[in-house]
């Protein structure tokens, strides 16, 4: 008994429990499952199941590597389009969210002290509150028969509804109504750090307040600027439910390419080829996030 | 622009983004109480669909698996999210940390699609290999408990990062043992951030769809996987209603809990504040 809570403190002593369970945890569920992706996606379907890397059949390992699915993503005009459709619509959600989060996060940063966790907490709760339902909920107000073509229709602004539902403004409407939050809450803890004797010195210079904002404020804020905008974008690249429940058909996402290819055509090869073309192209934007986040802890 | 332009300016851009973040909520809130059977058309106030959801056994059933998941994944978060943010922010230099680090933010901003996708494939070739485990609740418990274990790292971190790391060394001046330490001094101070954590990471497994839909085998269906494929279809008032109940719970859970841990920091200072005005007796 006594050697065992001796070596139970030993583990605690040593550090290596520490360390060692969240390593084991995030090896096992993160970079094993991605290998597991690029594995799939290198092999083919085989009646049941994928077809093996390492063929053992001669005596010998030899390795096949299945490059058709990665071919047909590069070949196929839809699989391109898709991706460029993606970004597009990822970059536009970004910017719409920084243009509306910016002002936001800088009017709340300056609020008075004893508001802003008010401010604050009520930015949270939305996003407690689940995503899912709240998606749903603006379907029921953009529908042809929706809420605010009612409430437009009845008040004689229109006479007949508006088209806004299983379009292009859907879509962004929901992304960047999903999106918003993560805009602002890196902003606003940047801007509320920030030293406002730089502004007061400028004043005293003769700058103008709108000059000193984009020499000063702007720079300063860089990067919550930058660690917002990938919160934003990197997830909204790969966005499935919002483009199924808000987007058409002709906004193409490349996550509901994934799902199809999963769920429907249970080509697993092939939705396993999307996925590592999809990482490819959000690892840059990682980095950059990384390197953002680094940099607001380094700087305070 | 006049300073007082300016303030008009800002009050009304603040509001008009709190409008556009609850307006959806605010109509699902009221339509729930709608006797229509349109969902967008009002009619006159009533509970119908309240009773009519007591009866929807699908959806009974599956609001009941999600907060079983939801707790149980919760818990796990919260136990090996608080080792994560241990290890990185205790040992600031050790072998493999920057592959621990991102590794622990993947899941934050990889899209949920992927993490599914992967996971899965991980599940059937373990599957494959070993028998088990079989698609279904233990299979959606660690998707969620994964993507649980990411953001309750960022929330304990964010707690061990504004605690006072010379309350850990004064204990261990006087004779405490390591693990002493983070029983009776670390572990009390961080309690506000862990029940944090847990409650988001609760709310997170409850909101799920896509990690659940990935994982879940036959038969185990998530309340989010019922709402997802009735909403699919088209609208549907019961929806309004299961809506309300959840965006009821939520608010109070978490104004309740941010009371509790703006009261319990408040007690704390007072606290500090007394320790230092014994010292100068």
């Amino acid at each position: 008994m006594n050697t065992l809570t001796q070596f139970i403190r030993s583990l605690f002593q040593g550090n290596k429990l520490v360390i060692g369970i969240p390593y084991g945890w995030f090896i096992l569920l993160v970079a094993i499952p991605i290998l597991i992706v690029l594995k799939i996606s290198l092999s083919e379907m085989e009646a049941s199941s994928v077809s093996k890397l390492i063929d053992w059949s001669d005596g010998w390992p030899t390795i096949k590597l299945n490059l058709a699915s990665y071919q047909f993503i590069a070949s196929d005009s839809l699989y391109i389009k898709t991706y460029l459709s993606s970004i597009k619509y990822a970059l536009i959600t970004t910017i719409l969210c920084l243009i509306i989060g910016y002002p936001f996060a800088y009017y709340m940063a300056r609020s008075p002290k004893h508001l802003q966790p008010m401010l604050l907490m009520l930015i949270m709760l939305p996003f407690w509150t689940s995503f899912l339902l709240r998606i749903y909920a603006w379907k029921t107000l953009l529908v042809s028969n929706g809420v605010i073509n009612n409430v437009l229709i009845s008040l004689g602004i229109i006479d007949t509804p508006i088209v806004m539902m299983n379009n292009a403004f859907s879509l962004l409407l929901g992304m960047v109504y999903s999106y918003l939050p993560f805009m602002i809450l890196p902003l606003y803890a940047n801007l509320s750090k920030m030293d406002v004797r730089y502004l007061e010195a400028a004043a005293d210079l003769g700058t103008s307040p709108f000059k000193a904002f984009w020499l000063i404020t702007v720079p300063l804020s860089k990067a919550g600027i930058i660690a917002g905008s990938m919160l934003v974008f990197i997830p909204a690249v790969g966005e499935f439910v919002i483009p199924e429940l808000l987007g058409g058909p002709s906004n193409l996402m490349i996550g509901r390419v994934l799902w199809d290819e999963f769920f429907s055509n249970n080509d697993w090869p092939m939705a396993a080829s999307v996925a590592i073309v999809m990482i490819c192209i959000i690892l840059v934007p990682m980095a950059i996030l990384n390197k953002a986040e680094a940099e607001q802890l380094g700087g305070k | 622009m006049s300073q007082a332009s300016n303030k008009l300016f800002a009050k009304s851009w603040m509001f008009l983004v709190y409008l556009f973040l609850y307006l959806p909520i605010i109509t699902l809130v009221v339509f729930s109480f709608n006797d229509s059977k349109l969902v967008t058309v009002w009619s006159h106030a009533s509970t119908r669909w309240y009773s009519a959801l007591m009866e929807d056994s699908d959806l009974i059933a599956a609001v009941l698996l999600s907060l079983k998941i939801a707790f149980l994944s919760a818990l796990m978060s919260v136990l090996f999210g608080t080792f994560t943010a241990f290890a990185l922010h205790r040992y600031k230099r050790f072998r493999g940390r920057t592959l621990l680090n991102s590794m622990a933010s993947t899941p934050l901003v990889m899209p949920d699609v992927i993490v599914g996708l992967s996971l899965l494939l991980m599940l059937v070739s373990i599957q494959h290999w070993l028998g088990f485990p079989e698609r279904g609740l233990f299979t959606i418990l660690l998707g969620h408990a994964l993507l649980g274990t990411a953001y309750a790292n960022v929330v304990v971190t964010s707690r061990l990062r504004e605690m006072d790391g010379r309350l850990d060394e004064a204990a261990m001046d006087l004779g405490c043992k390591p693990f002493q330490v983070f029983w009776l001094v670390t572990l009390p101070l961080l309690v506000p951030g862990l029940v944090s954590a847990f409650l988001l990471t609760f709310t997170l497994s409850f909101d799920d769809v896509v990690l659940s839909s990935f994982l879940s085998g036959p038969g185990y269906s998530t309340m989010p996987m019922v709402i997802f494929s009735r909403a699919r279809l088209g609208l549907n008032p019961t929806i309004n209603a299961v809506a309300t109940v959840t965006i009821v719970v939520v608010t109070i859970a978490v104004v309740a809990s941010s009371f509790y841990t703006s009261h319990q920091e408040r007690k704390r200072k007072r606290e500090v504040a007394l320790a230092y005005s014994d010292n100068n007796k």
